[in-house]
């Protein structure tokens, strides 16, 4: 189909947008790299009277480092998360990993991180990392500005604490400290494909020894999904020497386990049975972990940037 | 809602209306129909063209959003007498390209890749990566990569004249004199 028909604004400023959003007696919606959007109005799923078109709205692809976090502009594309040069450390390559996992190039031209996260898809990888590291959502709309936790934000598939009338104008990423390495693995049908499960994390160690962990799963509940009890697990228990597949009582297969069993909710797919994303979860965590640790490893090798 | 257009280097004035997707206007608009549309969801790649140099779907892209910006189609690639794109001549010497239905987008994805970084074609992962954007349902990709590696060895010798400056940037804030 084609899209139902809509007034179209590209305003120049932050507050023009905002003000545009404002006005509830017309139901309208963000367009920024419209590559969700745009399939949306293409099903008529979604038929808003107007469209703010952000993509004119200087300033804001702004991506900076300041006060021990990434700032990502709500128009930075997912394309300039390829390289790990994106933010100092772990954090750079740990976004770097996952931006190659997002759909294909000319998507991730356009596509941006604040639109995936107000877009909202269970399977999408960045609302994934926003719940793994702690990310702050700045909101932006007519009564002025505040920061939602990712872990306050997203209530169900597509459903966020956005209100309507606001713009996301920036996602805040903590960086991660230089004794943390971290790992990144995905299922998936086709290299293009979303996600069947995807799985970040973020391992601290100190004298071979797990003080913090973080992991992420993408795809296996209705929200992105923060594998609190596999992160417990872990803490204390030695960073082992990564192992090709780790053996039943290798901490990284029992919190794989965890996660599976404990964090994950998922539901029943056309190619997936809940029996069937629970392995892939169990498996995928274990990898990410071993990678995690293998990470360290290079970065102990004296290959620290 | 009026809008200014460059397509392959010729300005066009268009009155549309905002819900038009870009390859539509190219096609209907524009009457340039070598831009294919397959399924209208950016997962195949027929429609890729470059908009500022950059290789983007424009099934997925509204043609209001790309006032005062610069298109190159399929049609743009050929020099002005007529001679075939590098590209084209290695897609056809490497026969990466059967019923055809792909090709457009295959070659405004390789042009839009080569022009911002020729180096693409000597890194066989990036490559890969690249040629994942695309859907063929006949040549089984390989033959495509290699045309898109032979191009860039006839490059080396002999740049395109037509070849626009490459921007790496994505849909960026316009300047404010085209705002
Ligand atoms: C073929 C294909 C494959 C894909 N594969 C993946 C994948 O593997 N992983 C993945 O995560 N995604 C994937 N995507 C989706 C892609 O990443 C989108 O770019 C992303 O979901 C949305 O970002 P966007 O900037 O394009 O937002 P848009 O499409 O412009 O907007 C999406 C929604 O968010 C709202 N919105 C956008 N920006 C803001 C803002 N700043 N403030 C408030 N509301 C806003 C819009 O109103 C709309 O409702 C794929 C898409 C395609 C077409
Ligand atoms: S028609 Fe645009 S990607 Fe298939
Ligand atoms: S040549 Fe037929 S789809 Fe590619």
């Amino acid at each position: 189909m084609k899209p139902a028909a809509f007034d179209y604004l590209a305003p120049a400023t932050v507050r023009e947008a905002v003000d545009a959003l404002a006005d509830t007696s017309r139901h309208a919606q963000v367009l920024a790299g419209g590559q969700s959007l745009m399939l949306e109005l293409h099903y008529r799923r979604s038929r808003p009277d107007l469209v703010v078109d952000i993509n004119r709205v200087r300033g804001l692809d702004r991506l900076d480092v300041r006060d021990g976090a990434l700032h990502v502009g709500a128009l930075a594309r997912h394309r300039d998360f390829e390289s790990p040069e994106v933010a100092p450390g772990p954090l750079g390559r740990l976004l770097s990993l996952a931006a190659h996992h997002i759909a294909h190039p000319p998507i991730r031209a356009l596509g941006t991180m604040a639109g995936s996260l107000a877009w909202a898809h269970p399977a999408a990888e960045w609302c994934a990392m926003a719940v793994t590291l702690d990310a702050g959502i700045e909101l932006r709309g007519p009564t002025g500005a505040r920061v939602v936790g990712a872990r306050d934000f997203f209530h169900g598939p597509h459903l966020t604490a956005r209100r309507r009338q606001e713009l996301i104008t920036a996602v805040r990423l903590p960086l991660l400290g230089d004794t943390t390495g971290i790992g990144f693995a995905e299922h998936r049908r086709t290299q293009a494909s979303f996600a069947v499960i995807a799985v970040m994390a973020a391992l601290t160690v100190f004298d071979g020894v797990v003080t913090e962990a973080r992991i992420g799963l993408a795809n296996a509940a209705g929200t992105p999904v923060r594998a609190y009890a596999a992160e417990r697990s872990l803490v204390g228990a030695e960073a082992a020497r990564p192992l090709s597949g780790p053996p039943e009582h290798h901490p990284f297969a029992r919190a794989g386990g965890i996660a599976a069993e404990c964090d994950a909710d998922p539901r029943a797919r056309p190619y997936a049975d809940v029996a069937y994303q629970r392995q892939v979860i169990a498996v995928l965590v274990g990898r990410a972990l071993n990678q995690a640790c293998e990470d360290l490893r290079r970065l102990s090798g004296g290959d620290r940037r | 809602m009026n809008i200014a257009l460059t397509v392959n280097g010729r300005a066009h004035r268009l009155d549309l209306e905002p819900r038009r997707v870009l390859a539509d206007v190219l096609r209907e608009d524009c009457g340039l129909t070598g831009t294919h549309l397959g399924c209208e969801h950016g997962v195949c790649g027929a429609c890729t063209v470059l908009v500022d140099g950059e290789a983007v779907r424009s099934c997925l892209l509204l043609a209001v959003q790309c006032d005062g910006r610069s298109v190159r189609t399929v049609e743009g690639l050929a020099g002005p007498d007529g001679e075939p794109h590098p590209l084209q001549r290695a897609f056809s010497a490497e026969h990466a390209l059967q019923c055809g239905f792909c090709t457009p987008g295959f070659l405004m994805l390789a042009a839009g890749a080569l022009e911002s970084d020729p180096t693409i074609a000597a890194d066989p992962e990036r490559l890969r990566e690249l040629l994942t954007s695309n859907l063929c349902r006949c040549t089984g990709y390989e033959p495509i990569r290699r045309a898109i590696q032979r191009a860039l060895l006839q490059d080396t010798r002999k740049p395109p004249e037509r070849s626009q400056t490459g921007s790496t940037a994505a849909i960026r804030p316009a300047s404010p004199d085209q705002l």
